[in-house]
């Protein structure tokens, strides 16, 4: 027997008036947002609930919401302006410039999965420290989360507390930083190579220029958008 | 006597039986595997962010090296989540070509897990036979995509093109001469539908060759039989997917239970495990290919009688031909907006998971209504499975750690990202 998305969502609304942020059906999928401190609390009574049966953690990742909205190229007025103006400079002290941004920074996203009902569910937490963003590990639920909480981690920085091992697990040894936040270059900042004279592998800060080839649009004169508010 | 200590041994990174690049750190108590501890990341290329640098149609092409032995499944699970978002849906004809083409990948993933896993364990000739199968396979590829591997075929709204009418033939060489040539081109006469079915009336008795080499082989039972066992609640728990999930006796499977393209469509069963160990996920993936071969011969006969057209109309999102493109001024337009620019999709999240022959292959995009993903999350079963490492290895000995690699069908592309 599976239970319909709308059966699903009514249920959550009703279980976990106080505790859900906010549940949306987006595109057949259903989407609920937590708090930090609800989220261990939320995430058993997901998997233990008779009606929810979420015993699957299919995927743990972090989202980095520091440039959303942002485009390269600005397409508003006359007409449009020309080039690409470059974001990051990697000369000197320009490097540390910080990106102004006030709102809920980091996020991480659980998808879930009932095999038992069929059903999907997606459950978006925001992290209240931008500096340092912090939630709880899930790993005590879902034996799954560990890996996918220590990809987090190494990716975007984000901690999670309760987590038994949390590691970097997919940059390299003595790896600085975190690579998929958005102010962190797409070029990285190290170059590796075998030098011939000192006889060992060296980093050297990185050679290449960062480049744009396609500048990033947004543009607002969607034929699908009413596709897609329709569905909600 | 000797006292025997703990000790801790490395594992790769560069052990052929390590499928790739895995360093493992095994804490051993003499023999008997006390810990493992898999370092990965070895081959991490930063998809997701590269995928966030482009256009999104630029990025399918880096879904093809994910996993580099399945490579249109991959395509499919990324393709699928953009046509979630952008409301639209590829045409009959380019859903039953994805079908066929993902049962194809199937095979063509399942044959080298089962060579590179048998090589492991120990029996040599099942790789010669299964690369022999691949090669065939791999025309195939060549004769849609002009690529034998990295195809690049799926779009979102369809497929690059439709089947050829010609399959590209041998020619004499060097290294064939003009009977070896004759030999090849044997069944190549006709168009890439005729070979497809030339090589589904072959493959079962093939895969009939593998288990007379394999099934009963008394040292093929010794190595895999009980090894490597996951109980079914702990399968859940542990996030498996696919052939590891079903191994364990859960009946799982994405093409049935939640389908896309045209598997609602296809005749087809589900193979499940009783035991949850390596040789019944071995039982399990051998029949996976025989229904494979089914779901090909289907797809084929429903391609024959049905041509049309196999990208969607909207050349807002899909390139028009490039014969229209010379006359048609609006059709220049639109290319040129596709080529420069690329589309943009609807603000938004999805998530779209295929049945991908390792397990579960899903893609999370978030869109801010830009041409590029604003984040794309590649979830990839091997990672999953990779970290259910520790749990299976626990109190085997150092011999079956290479077995359980191999049941796992470990791709160290989609594990890395």
């Amino acid at each position: 027997m599976s239970v319909s998305l709308q059966t699903l969502k009514a249920h959550l609304d009703g279980m976990q008036a106080e505790k859900l942020q906010q549940s949306t059906i987006a595109l057949n999928e259903l989407t609920i947002e937590v708090a930090p401190e609800d989220l261990l609390e939320i995430s058993t009574f997901l998997r233990d609930d008779e009606t929810c049966g979420f015993e699957q953690l299919i995927d743990v990742c972090g989202v980095d919401y520091l440039t959303y909205g942002s485009t390269e190229w600005e397409t508003g007025g006359s007409g449009f302006s020309r080039g690409v103006k470059r974001e990051f400079s990697f000369d000197g002290d320009e490097q540390d410039e910080v990106i102004e941004f006030d709102g809920k920074r980091f996020a991480v996203v659980m998808h879930l999965l009932s095999i038992k009902h069929n059903q999907r569910i997606r459950v978006k937490c925001y992290c209240d420290d931008n500096d340092f963003p912090m939630v709880d590990s899930v790993e005590g639920i879902w034996s799954a989360a560990n890996w996918f909480e220590r990809e987090a981690f190494d990716m975007f920085g984000i901690m999670f507390s309760g987590h038994p091992d949390l590691r970097r697990i997919l940059t390299d040894y003595g790896f600085i930083g975190h690579p998929f936040r958005k102010d962190f270059p797409l070029i990285g900042h190290v170059d590796m190579r075998y030098d011939e004279e000192q006889k060992r592998v060296i980093y050297e800060p990185v050679s290449i220029e960062d480049r744009t080839l396609v500048p990033r649009v947004i543009r607002k004169d969607q034929r699908f958008t009413p596709a897609v508010e329709g569905d909600e | 006597m000797a006292e025997i200590k703990n000790y801790t041994l490395n594992f790769g990174p560069a052990h052929p039986a390590a499928h790739g690049v895995l360093r493992l750190v095994l804490e051993m108590d003499g023999e008997v595997i006390q810990r493992a501890d898999p370092h990965i990341g070895l081959l991490h290329r930063g998809t997701e962010k590269l995928a966030e640098s482009k256009p999104y149609n630029q990025s399918i092409g880096y879904m093809d090296r994910l996993d580099y032995v399945s490579m249109m499944c991959n395509e499919h699970g990324y393709v699928l989540a953009l046509e979630k978002m952008l409301g639209i849906e590829a045409p009959i004809r380019a859903q039953y070509i994805r079908t066929m083409f993902d049962e194809i990948t199937r095979i063509l993933n399942h044959l080298l897990w089962i060579g590179a896993h048998a090589l492991d364990v120990g029996a040599m000739t099942m790789f010669l036979y299964a690369f022999r199968e691949r090669e065939d396979l791999m025309d195939i590829y060549e004769a849609v995509s002009g690529a034998r591997l990295h195809a690049t075929y799926y779009r979102p709204g369809g497929v690059y093109r439709d089947l050829p009418d010609t399959m590209p033939l041998h020619e004499v060489s060097r290294w064939t001469d003009e009977k070896e040539v004759k030999r090849l081109n044997a069944n190549r006469g006709g168009s890439v539908l005729d070979f497809i079915e030339d090589f589904t009336q072959r493959f079962p008795k093939y895969v009939d060759e593998y288990e007379t080499l394999l099934t009963d082989n008394r040292i093929w039972k010794q190595r895999l039989v009980d090894i490597g066992i996951v109980s079914p609640e702990r399968a859940l728990q542990l996030g498996l997917t696919g052939a590891m999930l079903r191994g364990s006796g859960i009946e799982w499977d994405l093409r049935k239970k939640q389908p896309y393209a045209m598997y609602d469509q296809v005749d087809f069963d589900i193979p499940v495990g009783t035991n949850g160990d390596s040789y019944d996920r071995y039982l399990v993936r051998i029949e996976e290919m025989r229904q494979s071969n089914n779901i090909i011969k289907q797809c084929v006969d429903w391609l024959r009688k049905n041509p049309g057209s196999v990208m969607h109309e909207d050349h807002k999102i899909t390139p028009p031909p490039r014969e229209k493109m010379k006359g048609d001024m609006e059709a220049l337009i639109h290319h040129f907006k596709l080529a420069t620019e690329g589309y943009c999709l609807p603000e938004g999240e999805a998530y779209a998971a295929i049945e991908h022959p390792k397990g579960e292959f899903g893609c999370y995009i978030v869109s801010d209504g830009a041409n590029k993903p604003y984040r794309l999350k590649v979830r990839a079963p091997g990672f999953a499975h990779m970290s259910a490492m520790d749990e299976l290895t626990k109190g085997h000995m150092l011999a079956d750690v290479v077995t359980i690699i191999g049941t796992m069908d470990i791709v160290f592309g989609e594990v890395d990202r």
